[in-house]
């Protein structure tokens, strides 16, 4: 019993994470249908900005920032000199974003090393929280939790019932009308490409607290975000979370009572999924 | 036209292939190849081993026996299959006379699979500690002068049982071969002294969250045995900790080095007095371990505090190649014949004790159970508890009998 409720947060808290990393991932493709493959360096980066900044100050939260910040800018500037070139051309922007996170890798590898790092969390944060039945929980993984929600609440506001949101959304419905009723659509993809890429930073310092930051970490999160994405539906934040919250759970639910075959369930819910629904689970036919 | 023209290019590519080594020896350089994990959760201690392999080269001022030696590098990422691809570059493509690697243990047996494939090539073992890289079907080219996990392990499982009194502990280790070995290697002694063993986690190289072991670890216990590298192990200790987990901990090989006790975080006090086996410590009060940690200090600055057991091994294999390489005065005619009867019959000093090989060019070296201490910087470090002279890969059983415990896994030894 005990475990299998330590196991339902340890799956939460992870969703929660991939949740994070995945948000900005969906945001992007679904406006700019641009499969941005460098999303997992933009995610490593944020944390290692995020880490000199923190040590520089010392203070987490300044580090937090400073990984949002510093990614939502490099962000910008990719989208405004490099992929405005090349607009409505998926193959090529897809592999120029492989190519950009081929060389991210090797300059973080040059600057960083390969050297695991790890944040000191805020002492407010650092320990357990008494909770019923399992008794103790780390205190840090709860707040990653919140960090989500409160996260997933801003951005469904903010496409919700913002104007800008609402042009993200139509965008995301039909983009060409979106551009014949007048609107900037390049401003529009400059905004959504410069939150997505902050949330990658945002997420790799918050994600970084938790676990570390190392050379690979990169290719994981972008694996993750991928297969959330594809399982949640493409474009689809509401997906992203629900995508994230499955492999999240079968994920931990793998590693604590088969841990021979963990990985397997993630790669078995998206083979269902692209089986049965390809699009993803609330994703629409494009 | 077009057929002849194949003909002609496979005829060609034949006689290159030829006619390379010849030549490559010919004009006075050695080639040597060496290969480590540069990249993924082992990173840093693939780094440490190749300046092991630098400091050696260094001290020969790259020279041997009046030739030149060339240096080719090749980075892995601790898969059997990037071992591979490495090593068949660095044969096929470089030309190299001597391969040198790799680190991780899976590696080490695709390697030596490789190696029966290239006869012409001698291979010396980086750091690798699977098992089976020499004990099974070994490679009559592959020369591994480090010891194997089971052997680091010798003695530390009675250690724990009778000085410690820890009777009852899980296990927490990466799941391949290596840490399988460093595993059957402490229980062995651990299980005839009486400790039982409650559970047994294996997670996969590069396991980021632990949280749900470090929940699945039952309270009745009296210790964790825990063989996790480089970031893994950071990695585990930190979630343990933060979990609120006051289990004391036993170290496998390469969780207790300074690769993991000079990473950065709160984990000092908790591991200070932690039990662990390995084939140095770094405080041997040995003048030629002095002289190695001295050098090692000068020529990388921003290394360890003090050298790792992979740039250790790396150091070793090195020192090993090349002090045969001046005793047959860098003949490697006849498919190294001379080179490698010298190297099997070589008695080696190392900067911690004598090495030699068993029938199988696998080391017989002394082993050493230590503890985690802390010096009055604040730099952790393992102190020798105790030698235990030449272990060699059978831990002094019968090879047959040894052999009857059958091939490292999961669940081997039983442990009832």
């Amino acid at each position: 019993m005990k475990l299998f409720i330590m196991t339902i947060l340890n799956g939460l808290t992870l969703a929660a994470l991939y949740f994070l990393v995945a948000s900005g991932f969906t945001l992007v493709f679904g406006v700019m249908r641009n499969v941005n493959l460098a999303h997992g360096s933009l995610f490593l980066l944020g944390a290692y900005v995020g880490f000199d900044v923190a040590e520089a100050t010392g203070s987490w939260v300044l580090g937090a920032a400073g990984g949002f910040v510093a990614i939502a800018i490099l962000g910008l500037l990719l989208q405004v000199c490099i992929f405005r070139f090349m607009e409505g051309q998926d193959l090529r922007q897809t592999l120029v974003t492989i190519g950009i996170s081929i060389i991210l890798a090797d300059v973080m590898l040059a600057v960083w090393g390969g050297v695991t790092y790890q944040f000191e969390i805020p002492d407010a944060l650092y320990g357990v929280t008494r909770l019923p039945i399992i008794k103790v929980y780390t205190t840090y993984r709860l707040f990653i939790l919140l960090i989500a929600v409160v996260i997933g609440l801003a951005l469904w506001l903010f496409l919700d019932k913002t104007r800008v949101g609402m042009m993200i959304r139509a965008g995301v419905d039909d983009r060409d009308m979106l551009a014949a009723t007048g609107v900037n659509v390049h401003r529009v993809f400059a905004i959504v490409f410069t939150i997505g890429a902050g949330l990658a930073g945002f997420a790799g310092v918050v994600g970084g607290s938790a676990l570390s930051i190392a050379p690979g970490e990169d290719l994981r999160y972008l694996l993750a975000s991928l297969v959330v994405v594809i399982v949640g539906g493409m474009g689809s934040v509401g997906g992203a979370a629900l995508g994230a919250l499955l492999i999240g759970l079968a994920e931990q639910f793998g590693l604590a009572y088969s841990p021979t075959y963990g990985v397997v369930y993630t790669f078995i819910i998206m083979v269902l999924t692209l089986a049965f629904r390809p699009q993803g689970l609330l994703g629409r036919r494009a | 036209m077009k057929k002849a023209l194949g003909v002609l290019i496979i005829c060609a590519a034949l006689a290159v292939s030829l006619c390379l080594p010849v030549t490559s020896q010919a004009d006075g350089v050695i080639k040597i190849g060496a290969m480590a994990t540069l990249e993924g959760p082992f990173a840093v201690l693939g780094q440490d081993g190749m300046r092991g392999v630098k400091l050696a080269l260094q001290q020969w001022n790259y020279t041997v026996a009046g030739k030149k030696i060339k240096l080719y590098t090749m980075s892995t990422d601790a898969t059997p299959d990037s071992a591979t691809r490495a090593a068949r570059k660095l044969v096929e493509q470089d030309k190299v006379d001597i391969v040198i690697g790799p680190l991780s243990g899976s590696e080490g047996i695709a390697v030596k699979d490789y190696a029966h494939t290239q006869p012409q090539v001698t291979f010396f073992n980086g750091i690798s500690a699977a098992q089976d890289t020499t004990l099974r079907n070994p490679a009559p080219n592959f020369f591994r002068f480090t010891g194997d996990g089971v052997q680091f392990m010798a003695g530390v499982g009675e250690y724990v049982v009778q000085v410690k009194g820890y009777k009852k502990i899980v296990t927490v280790a990466e799941d391949y071969s290596f840490a399988y070995t460093n595993v059957m290697g402490f229980l062995l002694g651990y299980c005839k002294a009486g400790g039982k063993v409650v559970k047994r986690f294996w997670v996969p190289v590069g396991n980021k969250d632990y949280s749900t072991i470090v929940a699945s670890i039952p309270d009745d216990i009296d210790a964790i045995f825990v063989a996790l590298g480089g970031s893994d192990a950071v990695n585990f200790l930190s979630q343990y900790e933060q979990a609120g987990g006051d289990k004391p901990m036993v170290g496998g090989t390469v969780t207790i080095d300074q690769s993991v006790l000079s990473s950065k975080g709160r984990r000092k006090t908790y591991m200070i007095g932690t039990p662990s086996g390995s084939a140095m410590a770094d405080n041997l009060d040995t003048p030629s371990w002095k002289k190695f940690v001295a050098e090692y200090k000068a020529a990388f600055p921003k290394g360890f505090p003090s050298p790792s057991v992979f740039a250790w091994g790396y150091y070793v294999s090195t020192v090993a190649c090349l002090t045969a390489l001046d005793k047959v005065n860098g003949d490697l005619s006849n498919n190294h014949k001379a080179f490698r009867e010298t190297l099997s019959k070589i008695e080696l000093q190392t900067p911690s004790g004598v090495v030699r090989l068993d029938e199988n060019r696998q080391a017989i070296a002394d082993m050493f159970i230590t503890e985690v201490a802390e010096r009055p910087d604040g730099v952790l470090y393992s102190k020798v508890v105790k030698v235990v002279p030449q272990v060699n890969q059978t831990l002094g059983m019968d090879r047959k009998e040894f052999l009857a415990l059958g091939p490292v896994g999961r669940n081997n030894p039983p442990c009832n």
